[in-house]
């Protein structure tokens, strides 16, 4: 845990109020609704924001602190902003060097052009680039600066569905490659179950829920802010494939195993996946195969039952070999099943999303 | 056709419009950088002194600088104390002149022009690891350019047009004072109407050809004004 955030703002119809420990490694997702801060917080980290009442500590630097402010053009940090926001008056390739030379990197434009499909962009002006071209060559640029921590405010936001499915892929390799921090703002609850490996909920500029993603997604109250797209995500490795009916069978952490469509991932390989509550059902029996046609069943605890975001409905959370999940039911049925926590019963899935 | 003193005139007038214009530039810019950025309470007073000249008729400027550059007013008193003489009269007078005369058309467009920036290109180029003075002329400046060149352009022909001040604080001295304006106001006096014509016209297509090139060249920043 290294980078120590603790702000405190307030002015009429808005306030923040947190205190983070944040991870050195990973991405960090700050989720939240529009207004809840999120962006102040990122920007506050930046220095673009001056909190007054605030300490920054990024692993044993301090950033901020009563009377001190390092200024942003001396925080070694990169920053995505929502819209590119390129130097119009200077080309891609300049665009790109413009940070590099600042902070004397030795970063080499290769590899990470390469990572990022620009190639071909450099020499172009940033007006003749689409929105997404745009904003992989600002994650390009904030890389090429040599960041020890990178920032990027709702990257995707400002980007059409195709364009978004079109940078997903390029922020998911960045995951895999980059060695430093990165702190994730969105609203999207997809990007965050694709991306992040901690969660931070803001709700009215104070954190609501923070830790790791899959421990968090299915703690506290935290589901019912994600309405619809409640659930879980969790790391599962391809166990088995079979070429007869193109499955492959994923097994997780605790053991458990989970059949899903074989995307052609190899063997061994680890992948993310992820469950919604809406899609697992609770039963008191297993059902044979013959009598069904779910695929997964899984013998689960019940952990708790918690009210959910309209009266005729309750969240359970349910435990399958240590791993977390969460299972949206009615509230009759829960109370007709007699459902209580340390009950056993088996958990339906009728669809695993694979992430990736 | 022009006379030498029609010449010495025209060199005189494009001499002090072009001094007029770098000095204004440079002090223009960070004024109007300044104004375009600050949230002090000052700015709305600063905005207010920088824009009189383009509603006081000259001759109220001219007077009040006479008085203040002649031997009793303190202007005068420091550039005598500096061993600078008295400035009314000199080409040096005109030139302080001209340079406050003619600010509001220098700092104007510029400051539109950093104001329609908005935060976010420096933004990022704080975040890129650029010092504020880096950002301002790697960034801001080269942004800015559109409204540099019109406040260039307006600065220099507006000089070149002026009438009142010259003849307030500099008279009617010969390779000093007289610009072509003055010249123009004498040749009317005189009736050499076939004089007149010639300098008035040179001046009505000088001022054509100069904005001509303005909005060719600035389509951009001229469609915003």
């Amino acid at each position: 845990m290294s980078i120590e955030a603790r702000f405190q703002l307030a002015y009429p119809g808005f306030t923040l109020d947190v205190d983070l420990c944040l991870p050195s490694r990973g991405i960090t997702a700050i989720f939240g609704r529009s207004g809840s801060g999120k962006t102040t917080l990122l920007r506050a980290i930046a220095g673009l924001e001056r909190v007054l009442r605030g300490r920054l500590v990024f692993e044993g630097e301090v950033w901020q602190d009563v009377n001190f402010f390092l200024p942003t053009h001396r925080r070694a940090l990169g920053y995505v902003f929502q819209e590119a926001n390129l130097f119009p008056h200077l080309s891609v390739q300049a665009n790109l060097a413009y940070g590099k030379k600042r902070r004397r990197s030795q970063s080499d434009l290769e590899p990470i052009v390469e990572l990022l499909g620009i190639s071909h962009l450099l020499g172009r002006m940033p007006e003749r680039l689409s929105g997404g071209e745009r904003q992989r060559v600002a994650i390009a640029r904030a890389l090429l600066a040599n960041p020890r921590l990178l920032l990027m405010d709702e990257p995707l936001a400002a980007l059409d569905a195709e364009r978004r499915n079109e940078i997903l892929p390029y922020l998911e390799s960045l995951h895999d490659e980059l060695k430093i921090p990165v702190l994730y703002v969105s609203h999207a609850a997809d990007e965050v179950a694709r991306l992040a490996d901690h969660l931070v909920v803001l709700e009215g500029g104070r954190v609501v829920a923070a830790g790791p993603l899959a421990a968090t997604l299915a703690s506290a109250d935290l589901p019912i802010r994600f309405g619809e797209d409640a659930g879980v995500v969790l790391v599962a490795r391809v166990a088995e494939r079979d070429p007869r009916w193109h499955l492959a069978r994923l097994v997780l952490a605790g053991g458990t195993a989970l059949w899903v469509r074989d995307d052609g991932h190899p063997v061994g390989k680890t992948l993310r996946v992820r469950v919604l509550a809406r899609d697992v059902s609770l039963a008191h029996k297993a059902n044979e195969p013959s009598e069904s046609s779910i695929l997964n069943r899984l013998r689960v605890t019940v952990r708790e039952l918690r009210p959910d975001s309209h009266p005729a409905l309750a969240l359970a959370l349910l435990e399958a070999d240590g791993q977390p999940l969460l299972a949206r039911l009615t509230r009759r049925s829960a109370a007709e099943m007699k459902l209580e926590p340390g009950i056993m019963a088996w958990a339906q899935v009728k669809a695993v999303a694979v992430l990736g | 056709m022009l006379s030498a003193s029609d010449y010495a005139a025209i060199w005189l007038t494009l001499k002090l419009a072009g001094v007029t214009t770098i000095i204004l530039l440079l002090i223009g810019t960070p004024l109007a950088w300044w104004l375009a950025r600050t949230r002090s309470r000052w700015k709305g007073l600063i905005g207010a002194v920088v824009a009189l000249p383009l509603v006081l008729p000259p001759t109220v400027i001219g007077f009040y600088l006479l008085v203040l550059m002649g031997p009793e007013g303190s202007i005068g008193q420091f550039t005598q104390w500096a061993g600078l003489g008295l400035l009314p009269f000199t080409f040096g007078g005109l030139v302080v002149a001209s340079v406050i005369y003619s600010l509001p058309f220098v700092v104007q467009p510029i400051q539109n022009a950093f104001e329609t920036l908005g935060d976010q290109p420096l933004e990022a180029a704080a975040t890129l690891g650029a010092r504020p003075l880096d950002t301002f002329f790697t960034v801001a400046l080269p942004l800015a350019r559109p409204g540099v060149l019109t406040a260039t352009v307006l600065g220099f022909a507006h000089t070149v047009g002026e009438f009142g001040v010259v003849l307030m604080i500099g008279g009617n001295i010969p390779d000093k004072t007289r610009v072509v304006s003055v010249q123009l106001y004498d040749h009317v006096e005189a009736l050499e109407y076939v004089e007149a014509h010639w300098l008035a016209g040179g001046l009505v297509l000088f001022s054509f050809l100069v904005l001509a090139a303005l909005y060719t060249l600035n389509p951009g920043q001229s469609s915003r004004r």
